[in-house]
C-alpha cells in the first residue's frame, strides 16, 4: 500500500517505539527477581504485567529486566526500581494487580508506593 | 502485544552466516517458543556488527549484553538462564565487554571506541529485512526532505558541501559528479550503483547492502532526483547471495510503500531501481567495464573520455557511485553537508569504512573519521598482530594500492596522504602483514591477481602484468639477477602510462611500493638467495637441530617424500636433495628441533 509523507511519520513514531530498547540509554530500569524461588512464588505473572504496563503507557525511557535470587525468598515475588539519581526501592510480594499503581504513582509520578515496599511488609 | 521486553539482535551477515548464524538464529525462535517467551522477545536478524573474528555474534537488550562465538548448543542456555531468569551466561560474553560484574556498553570496548558509525549507523541495528525499522531510524525522510523542501540545485549544493569523496577508490568529489550529470545535455540519464566490490579480503560495499540496504535505494533516489534521471541500477556480483536477496526484498518493499516508482509520495517524481547481477569479474567494477557488463556486452573497458557522465549506459549521462558513497548521502541531507564536513580532516571529510583482514587480532570491519592514524587502527582497534609478532606493514586500495610499513605507521588515514606514501585509500581492504610475511611473496600475490583479472583488451596490462609476475617468480625462486630490480621498475613505469584503465595503470604499484620500503628483501632474495621471512620456499631448508633431537622418528613417519633418514639415539638428517619443503616435519616435530633456515 502507497503511504502518504503523514503515514510515514507515523510508521516512524510507532515503531521507534518498538526498537527504542536497543539504545544505551539512561532510564529506569525495573529489574524483576527471577530466581526459581521467585517463579515459584509468581514473578511471571508479574514481570508479564509490567511490560503490559510500561506499553500501554508507551513509556519510553523504562527498562524491564530480570535478575537471578535477590536473597530474600521469603518476600518473593520482588521487584527492584532503579531511577537515575535516586535509591534503589524493593517491592516485595508483588501481584500483577499491584503492578498498575506502581507504574502510575511511581515509574510516572515519582511517588514511591509505600505500602507495598520491603520496609513497611517487614514490620508488619 | 506490539513491544517487547527484550530484543535479541543476532548477526546474519555473510561472516556470521558463515560461522552458523543461521541455526543460532532458528534455535533462538525454537527455545523462545518451548519457554513459552514469544510475546515478551523478539528475535532480530541483522546485518554486520564488524567484529567478525568472534561470531557469531548475539546481543541482548535491554542489559546490552555482547555475547561472541555462540553456538547452537548455548543458545538454550542463554535462554533459560538469560532470558527467562535473568542471569547473563558470563562463559559466553564477549570478553572484554565485562569489566568485573558490570557489563560495559559496546561503544566501552575497545574495538568500537574509536569508531564513528555513519555508512554503518543501521548495521547490527536494525532488521534489514524490515522497512518499517529503516523507516524509524529516519529512513525515508531525506528523499521526503528533498522531494517536498529543496530544489535539485540545493541538493547538489549540499552534496559539495560536505566535501564527500568517491569510496570506490579514485576519491573523486561527489557533489561535482553529480553536477556534471545534473549539466549533461540529454532526455534520459540513469543513476548507477557499483556494488561489484572486487578487491581481495575487502567486504565493506556488501555489509552495508546486508546490513541496510534502504540506505542505498533512498540514496540513489535522492541522486535520482538531482541528476534528472528516473530509472536506476544496481551492480552487484551474484557471489553475494544474502545482498542480493536483501536488495530484492527492499526494493520490492520500497515499491510497495510508493517510496520507488511513480509518483513517490505524491510529488511527481518518479524513480525505480533495478538490479544486474554480475559475474565476478574484478575488471567489471571499473565504471566503463561496468557499463559494458550491464550492456550485456563482454566486461572490458572505454577508453575515457567520453566520461560516464556525459556518454554512460546506452550511451545516455550515467551517475555511477559507490555503494559506501550512497551510504553517506542520506545522513548528509538530514544533518547537513556542514555537520558532514566537519568530521574529518582538510581535504578528506567523513569517516571510512574499512575491512580489516590478516595477521590481525580483531579481523572484521570498521568506521573510522579520516584522519584516524594506522597506528590507532591497527592496535587500539585491531588488537595488534596475532601471537606477539612484530607489525611490519599494511596494504591498501587492494591490488591497486600499496604497503604502509611500520615506520609510517603515523600516518593519517586521508587520501592525499595515502597517496604521497606511495599507497592509496582504495575502496577499504585492509591486509595486515607481520614479520613472518616476505613482502616479495606480497607482491606476487598481487601480480597474480591482476595478471588473472586483466581483461586482455590492451597489450600494456595483458602482457606487461605477466612479464611482472614472471620476474617476481624468478626473484622469489632464487634465480633472480642483478638488474632484475630495476627491469621492474621499468616495466611497471610504462604499464602505468600506457594501459587503457585503472586496473594496468595502477597494477605495478603493489611492487613499486614493496622496492620502496623493502628494497633489502629485494636484493636479500637476488644476492645472497635468501628469504629473510622464511616464506620463499625455494630459498629455505629445513634442519634438524642436533642437540633438540631426541630422535623419535616422528618426522620420518610423516615426512611424504622420505626425506629423512635416522636411526635410535642419533639425530636424523633431512636429505636436502628430495625434500620438498613441505613443512609437515616442522609441524609434526614435539620438541620444535626442525626450524627452517
Ligand atoms: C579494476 C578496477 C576495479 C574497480 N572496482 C570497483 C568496485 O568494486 N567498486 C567500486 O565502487 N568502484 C570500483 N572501481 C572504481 C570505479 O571505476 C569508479 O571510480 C567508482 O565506482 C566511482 O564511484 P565513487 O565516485 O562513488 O567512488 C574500480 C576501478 C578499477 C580500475
Amino acid at each position: 500500500m502507497k503511504k502518504t509523507i503523514q503515514e510515514l511519520e507515523e510508521i516512524r513514531k510507532k515503531t521507534l517505539d518498538k526498537i527504542n530498547i536497543r539504545k544505551e540509554r539512561e532510564g529506569t530500569r525495573i529489574v524483576v527477581g527471577m530466581a526459581t524461588c521467585g517463579i515459584a512464588a509468581g514473578a511471571r505473572p508479574v514481570l508479564k504485567a509490567f511490560v503490559e504496563e510500561v506499553s500501554k503507557r508507551g513509556l519510553q525511557d523504562v527498562i524491564i529486566s530480570q535478575t537471578g535470587c535477590i536473597g530474600v525468598c521469603e518476600y518473593e515475588p520482588v521487584v527492584e526500581v532503579y531511577k537515575p539519581g535516586e535509591e534503589k526501592v524493593t517491592y516485595v510480594r508483588m501481584k500483577p494487580e499491584k503492578v498498575a499503581r506502581i507504574v502510575a504513582e511511581h515509574i510516572v509520578n515519582g511517588r514511591v508506593v509505600n505500602e507495598y515496599t520491603i520496609g513497611s511488609v517487614n514490620k508488619r | 502485544m506490539d513491544i517487547f521486553r527484550s530484543h535479541i539482535l543476532i548477526c546474519r551477515g555473510t561472516g556470521c552466516t558463515s560461522s552458523g548464524s543461521d541455526q543460532v538464529a532458528d534455535a533462538f525462535d525454537k527455545y523462545i517458543k518451548e519457554e513459552g517467551l514469544e510475546q515478551e522477545v523478539k528475535v532480530v536478524r541483522t546485518g554486520c556488527f564488524g567484529l567478525c573474528e568472534v561470531g557469531p555474534i548475539v546481543i541482548v537488550y535491554p542489559e546490552g549484553a555482547f555475547y561472541s562465538r555462540v553456538e547452537e548448543k548455548d543458545v538454550q542456555e542463554i535462554v533459560k538462564e538469560h532470558l527467562v531468569k535473568g542471569r547473563v551466561v558470563k562463559r559466553l560474553l564477549y570478553q572484554e565487554s565485562l569489566d568485573k560484574d558490570r557489563i560495559k556498553s559496546l561503544n566501552e570496548v575497545e574495538f568500537y571506541k574509536k569508531q564513528m558509525r555513519v555508512a554503518l549507523r543501521n548495521c547490527g541495528v536494525i532488521d534489514p529485512e524490515n522497512i518499517d525499522e529503516y523507516i524509524a531510524m529516519d529512513g525515508y525522510k531525506a528523499l521526503t526532505k528533498v522531494l517536498t523542501e529543496m530544489t535539485r540545485e540545493q541538493v547538489i549544493e549540499e552534496v559539495k558541501k560536505s566535501g564527500l569523496r568517491g569510496r570506490g577508490g579514485a576519491g573523486f568529489p561527489t557533489g561535482t559528479k553529480w553536477e556534471f550529470v545534473y549539466n549533461a545535455p540529454g532526455d534520459k540519464k540513469y543513476v548507477c550503483c557499483n556494488a561489484d566490490e572486487g578487491d581481495p579480503g575487502a567486504f565493506m560495499d556488501r555489509s552495508v547492502l546486508e546490513g541496510d540496504p534502504h540506505s542505498v535505494l533512498e540514496a540513489m533516489a535522492i541522486a535520482g532526483y538531482a541528476v534528472g534521471a528516473d530509472q536506476g541500477y544496481i551492480y552487484v556480483r551474484a557471489e553475494y547471495p544474502i545482498a542480493v536477496r536483501r536488495l530484492q526484498i527492499a526494493i520490492e518493499q520500497a515499491r510497495n510503500y510508493g517510496l520507488l516508482g511513480e509518483n513517490i509520495l505524491g510529488t511527481g517524481f518518479n524513480f525505480d531501481i533495478d538490479l544486474k547481477i554480475g559475474a565476478g569479474a574484478f575488471v567489471c567494477g571499473e565504471e566503463t567495464a561496468l557499463l559494458n557488463s550491464m550492456e550485456g556486452k563482454r566486461g572490458t573497458p572505454r577508453p575515457r573520455p567520453p566520461f560516464p557522465a556525459n556518454k554512460g549506459l546506452w550511451g545516455k549521462p550515467t551517475l555511477l557511485n559507490n555503494v559506501e558513497t550512497y551510504a553517506n548521502i542520506c545522513q548528509i541531507i538530514n544533518k547537513g553537508g556542514d555537520w558532514f564536513a566537519s568530521i574529518g580532516t582538510e581535504r578528506s571529510k567523513g569517516t571510512k569504512i574499512f575491512a580489516l583482514g590478516g595477521k590481525i587480532n580483531n579481523t572484521g570491519l570498521v568506521e573510522i573519521p579520516m584522519g584516524t592514524t594506522v597506528r590507532e587502527v591497527i592496535y587500539d582497534i585491531g588488537g595488534g598482530c596475532p601471537n606477539g609478532k612484530a607489525f611490519k606493514a599494511v596494504q591498501t586500495g587492494g591490488p591497486s594500492g600499496g604497503c604502509i610499513p611500520a615506520e609510517l605507521i603515523d600516518t593519517p588515514i586521508e587520501y592525499d596522504t595515502l597517496v604521497k606514501i606511495g599507497s592509496m585509500m582504495g575502496s577499504g581492504g585492509m591486509i595486515v602483514m607481520d614479520e613472518d610475511n616476505c613482502m616479495v611473496d606480497i607482491a606476487k600475490f598481487f601480480l597474480q591477481f591482476t595478471c588473472d583479472e586483466s581483461c586482455g583488451k590492451c597489450t600494456p596490462c595483458r602482457e606487461g602484468t605477466k612479464r611482472m609476475l614472471e620476474l617476481l617468480e624468478k626473484i622469489t625462486e632464487g634465480k633472480g639477477e642483478e638488474g632484475d630490480i630495476e627491469k621492474l621498475q621499468t616495466l611497471a613505469m610504462n604499464i602505468k602510462d600506457s594501459a587503457l584503465c585503472a586496473l594496468g595503470q595502477t597494477a605495478p604499484n603493489p611492487i613499486l611500493s614493496t622496492i620502496r620500503y623493502f628494497r633489502d628483501e629485494y636484493e636479500a632474495h637476488i644476492k645472497d638467495k635468501r628469504c629473510p621471512a622464511g616464506v620463499c620456499a625455494a630459498l629455505l631448508n629445513y634442519i634438524i637441530l642436533e642437540d633438540k633431537c631426541k630422535a623419535c622418528g616422528i618426522c620420518a613417519k610423516n615426512c611424504p617424500t622420505n626425506s629423512i633418514s635416522g636411526k635410535p639415539k642419533t639425530p636424523y638428517v633431512i636429505n636436502q636433495d628430495t625434500c620438498i619443503k613441505c613443512g609437515v616435519c616442522m609441524d609434526k616435530c614435539p620438541f620444535g628441533a626442525i626450524i627452517k633456515k
